[in-house]
């Protein structure tokens, strides 16, 4: 029976705060600055003399494949073996996927695999899947969102990380609202494709002994994958290993199974040898997932005095005939006061590559139109915008006034913030301030996050050197979740943390809630937690005390005035506990989110209307920080990731051809060193025992919520110019922008 | 040097393209020796693999990371003959005699290099895949601000390069982290350059 968390958390031993809630060193560190933590494409340790697979992609968005011509491949030297999409029956698709990753003779996007070319090394395989000759049928493709957009319809849809909805919401009678609000707000705004753009491709390794087969890859969710690769490959569960132990990146771009491990596994079975695959770069964008470009409109009615009385959100966003709306709106439904309130999302039908989580589905572009709405907003009605968002707090959930939140601290975040940011210093009417070539512009906006909490389990020993080791299927992808799992044991069971051993990512380890959502760190460690006091009870018992009394510290088991070396709980042979938390209805009866504000800083050249970061700060509100240095760096993080979006990012559709043009890291721009300048986070000092036992919250997605709109913001202060389709490229400033003085 | 390596690539293709003529395509191998890490090393090698592939996939050092393969993100940064290159973008057989260090020749993790244990300290990384190239080009960076090369945003070309934190984010921007830790990338090398000074 797993651990219910059904009642609000008491005291319990991580409160003592004696590992969890340090800014402890990463325990990976050392491994990873070396060099020496293996990746899915390195593991000569485990799979020697792999075989080289190398992945053609199509070349059409839609249609038949006709024909695949293999002969001169066949002859390339080095060849083994070759895997098409016709000698294969269309597969089964993976968990919570659109796009079939391979098999039949339909194209349902550009760069869809139709053969892996296996061969005794990397060089021959890519020069032998060039010799491939295909015959296509294409079929025409709708590519173009803003043409499909007028034929879209409302649809339900779920991130499956925090954020969903019916298709239509109404609170109250927004249009009779609205048409009454004295001051009101009516824009269109649009934002971009964007790329997940991992430093680590997709990549496996597949090694198939008889009817087993182990994936060397690299995936944030071991057991979707661990599922979704049995379905796909027709086997059962139990003959199918996931080894994800390091990932370098994912973003969502990893949270399924994509087509380097189907293709490792099938091009593995028919070279009767270990195959590696890795996409190469130029494929990802296409191949993969990525982040729908969204059309929204948001309208907001209000008093003179800055209450809002109505507030509306709607978008409309693409995808594949199976796949699901972005759900830009759903935090328009929790982040301000109005008793008249409509949310909607329409979809699309495009055949472009499958549009699916990135970092925040949702909010990310979602808040990037809301808080640049609510700037506009705030100038109608002549108020400052930290004092227009003040005003519109609420602490029930304005769909259903009876529930509260368990915590909500946004006020504090925005007060906090603007006064370290030294906002009141800012010149409300823009295009003003001057720094030498620069206009210089500052913006704000807020964040917000829902927190999610998901069913994890983990396994814990106690060997007999005293050592404690942490078994789960928990991935750390840059997150941190080796050491907040490490310091979550070592807490428990009184020890230092350099006795805990922390082992992620394997399909053999406990179900956990793997990296996705922002659950992962909360969940994953509540967990850890869990198994731990089933571990402390097997200790109690083995050395005769009462659980419920024993103290764990210092690597001692103590109670009255007994006093035992935790390690001699194992001095006959480790012990061994299992457990998960299963999370019951707190998360229901109270909105659990997590908030911030973010200040911004930008100058804009006044010649060429470059735009250039000069201050980043964020005040962020997330329950208890489980390591503030490793959750700072989520949340800086997360604010590059969407001075990107505001900035840079843009997925560049062909519509004709259907595809995305600049699919590499030289043509999809990301911010480099020179576009981030120092970036401060504050994080406010908070338990939320609704939460968990940790009384922790996600805090990996919230640095991306909002941060964009504060960048955006920032150049209007600096300009005038209110650009409304993102990124915020210097082409949409340049003929605007006002003459130098 | 350079004489050393155009006379092995020539040697090679007579010796490949001899007596008896390869098949289309068939591969032309070659010989390169140079060291890596202090440490001499001899291979042959199809003429197509690139220094990372060298490293990464015929002697198993994949410290070295391929994020792109074509030059744009600079996971697989080495330092050959003291400066910094892309190892996906030049071919290893034009490397006869180089000396080469790459991340696992900076330090382990018992014996962490100083750039590597201000990395862990600033939490200048997250999941790691950029790191080791972050890591090889900051400390050739150093050296090359130290040499008086000078970059983009030096405002004076005449006078001794200043280690500042516009110089470092300049001349790092070949380094892509998407993770986003170039904030604390900056302050493990700016404390690192400051130790050095």
């Amino acid at each position: 029976m797993p651990m219910k968390f059904d009642t609000p958390a008491g005291q319990n031993p991580i409160d003592q705060l004696k590992v969890v809630g340090r800014p402890t060193d990463r325990i990976d560190g050392k491994y990873k600055t070396t060099g020496t933590a293996p990746y899915a494409y390195e593991r000569h340790d485990v799979a020697p003399n792999p075989a080289y697979g190398y992945v053609l992609g199509a070349g059409i968005a839609k249609g038949r494949v006709r024909a695949i011509h293999v002969e001169e491949a066949r002859r390339a030297p080095g060849f083994l073996t070759v895997v098409t999409t016709l000698d294969t029956p269309r597969l089964e698709r993976g968990k919570m996927n659109a796009a079939y990753l391979f098999g039949g003779d339909e194209i349902q996007h550009y760069h869809q695999a139709i053969a892996v070319v296996v061969a005794e090394t990397f060089e021959q395989a890519r020069a032998a899947a060039y010799l491939i000759k295909v015959d296509y049928a294409p079929e025409a493709g709708r590519f173009d969102l803003a043409a499909e957009a007028k034929v879209a319809q409302p649809v339900p849809g779920d991130s499956g990380e925090g954020s969903g909805g019916d298709g239509v919401e109404r609170v109250g009678d927004f249009e009779a609202a609205f048409a009454q609000a004295p001051i009101t707000l009516d824009q269109t705004y649009t934002t971009a494709d964007e790329s997940h753009a991992m430093m680590e491709p997709h990549a496996t390794i597949a090694a198939w002994e008889g009817d087993r087969v182990t994936l060397w890859t690299s995936n944030q969710m071991i057991a979707w994958g661990h599922g979704s690769m049995a379905k796909i490959l027709g086997i059962p569960k139990e003959n199918v290993r996931l080894d994800s132990p390091y990932v370098g990146g994912g973003f969502g771009g990893k949270l399924f199974v994509r087509a380097d491990a189907v293709l490792a596994a099938l091009a593995a079975r028919a070279a009767g040898r270990p195959v590696k695959v890795a996409l190469t770069r130029p494929l990802i964008a296409n191949n993969t997932t990525h982040r729908p470009a969204t059309i929204q409109r948001v309208r907001i009615g209000a008093t003179p005095d800055g209450r809002i009385t109505a507030i509306a959100h709607e978008s409309t966003s693409g995808n594949l005939p199976d796949g699901d709306p972005e759900t830009a709106v759903n935090q328009t439904k929790l982040l301000y006061a109005g008793a008249n309130r409509l949310t909607a999302m329409k979809l699309a039908h495009l055949d472009l590559p499958e549009g699916n989580a990135m970092r925040a589905p949702g909010e990310a572009p979602g808040l990037m139109v809301l808080e640049v709405a609510m700037d506009e907003m705030a100038e109608k009605l002549g108020l400052d915008p930290v004092e227009f968002r003040i005003r519109n707090d609420t602490q029930v959930d304005p769909n259903k006034p009876g529930r509260r939140f368990s915590h909500r601290d946004l006020v504090g975040c925005l007060r906090l913030g603007a006064e370290r940011f030294g906002w009141a210093k800012r010149n409300p009417k823009p295009g003003q301030v001057r720094d030498g070539q620069w206009l210089v512009g500052h913006g704000m906006a807020a964040a917000f996050r829902n927190n999610l909490v998901v069913k994890s389990g983990a396994r814990v020993r106690l060997g007999r050197d005293g050592v404690v080791t942490v078994e789960t299927d928990m991935t750390d992808i840059g997150t941190g979740s080796y050491t907040i799992i490490a310091q979550t044991a070592a807490e428990m069971m009184g020890v230092p943390l350099e006795r805990v051993v922390a082992r992620l990512g394997d399909s053999r380890f406990p179900v956990s809630a793997g990296s996705g959502g922002q659950f992962g760190g909360n969940s994953s460690t509540a967990g850890v937690y869990a198994a731990c006091v089933r571990l402390r009870e097997a200790v109690a018992q083995r050395l005769g005390f009462n659980a419920n009394d024993a103290q764990f510290v210092d690597g001692q088991v103590r109670s009255g005035n007994r006093t035992v070396p935790l390690a001699q709980a194992a001095s006959d042979g480790e012990l061994v506990a299992e457990d998960a938390i299963e999370f019951g209805k707190l998360s229901q009866e109270q909105q659990q989110s997590t908030f911030g504000a973010h200040f911004v800083e930008v100058g804009v050249d006044a010649d060429t209307a470059e735009v250039r970061v000069r201050r980043m700060l964020a005040v962020c509100a997330a329950g208890r920080i489980l390591n503030p240095k490793s959750a700072r760096s989520q949340v800086i993080g997360g604010m590059t990731m969407g001075t990107g979006a505001a900035l840079m990012e843009e997925l560049a559709v062909d519509t004709k051809r259907g595809f995305f043009v600049n699919h590499d890291l030289a043509g999809y721009e990301v911010p480099v060193h020179a576009d981030i300048p120092h970036q401060e986070v504050i994080f406010l000092d908070e338990a939320d025992p609704m939460s968990s036992p940790m009384k922790a919250k996600g805090v990996g997605e919230l640095g991306i919520c909002g941060v964009g709109a504060a960048v955006a913001n920032a150049v209007y202060n600096a300009t005038g110019i209110r650009v409304r389709d993102y990124p915020i490229t210097l082409d949409k400033l340049l003929d605007r922008m006002p003459e130098a003085a | 040097m350079v004489g050393a390596s155009a006379t092995a690539a020539l040697a090679a293709v007579p010796s490949a393209a001899g007596a008896q003529p390869a098949r289309t395509g068939e591969p032309v191998l070659a010989k390169v020796a140079f060291t890596m890490n202090g440490q001499r090393r001899e291979l042959e090698l199809d003429t197509r693999t690139s220094l990372l592939d060298a490293a990464r996939e015929h002697l198993h050092l994949t410290g070295s990371k391929k994020g792109c393969d074509h030059g744009q993100c600079g996971a697989c940064t080495m330092i050959v003959d003291g400066r910094r290159i892309n190892a996906c973008l030049t071919l290893a057989i034009m490397h006869q005699g180089a000396e080469i260090t790459t991340i696992e020749g900076l330090g382990q993790p018992d014996s962490l290099h100083p750039m590597q244990a201000a990395f862990v300290k600033h939490d200048g990384y997250q999941c790691g895949y950029c790191t080791p190239g972050q890591i090889c080009s900051g400390v050739a960076m150093l050296d090359e601000i130290k040499a008086g090369i000078p970059s983009h945003v030096t405002a004076d070309l005449t006078a001794p390069v200043a280690v500042t934190e516009a110089e470092i984010r300049e001349r790092m921007s070949g380094n892509i982290c998407r993770c986003g830790a170039y904030s604390n990338i900056v302050e493990a090398m700016t404390e690192v350059a400051g130790r050095r000074a």
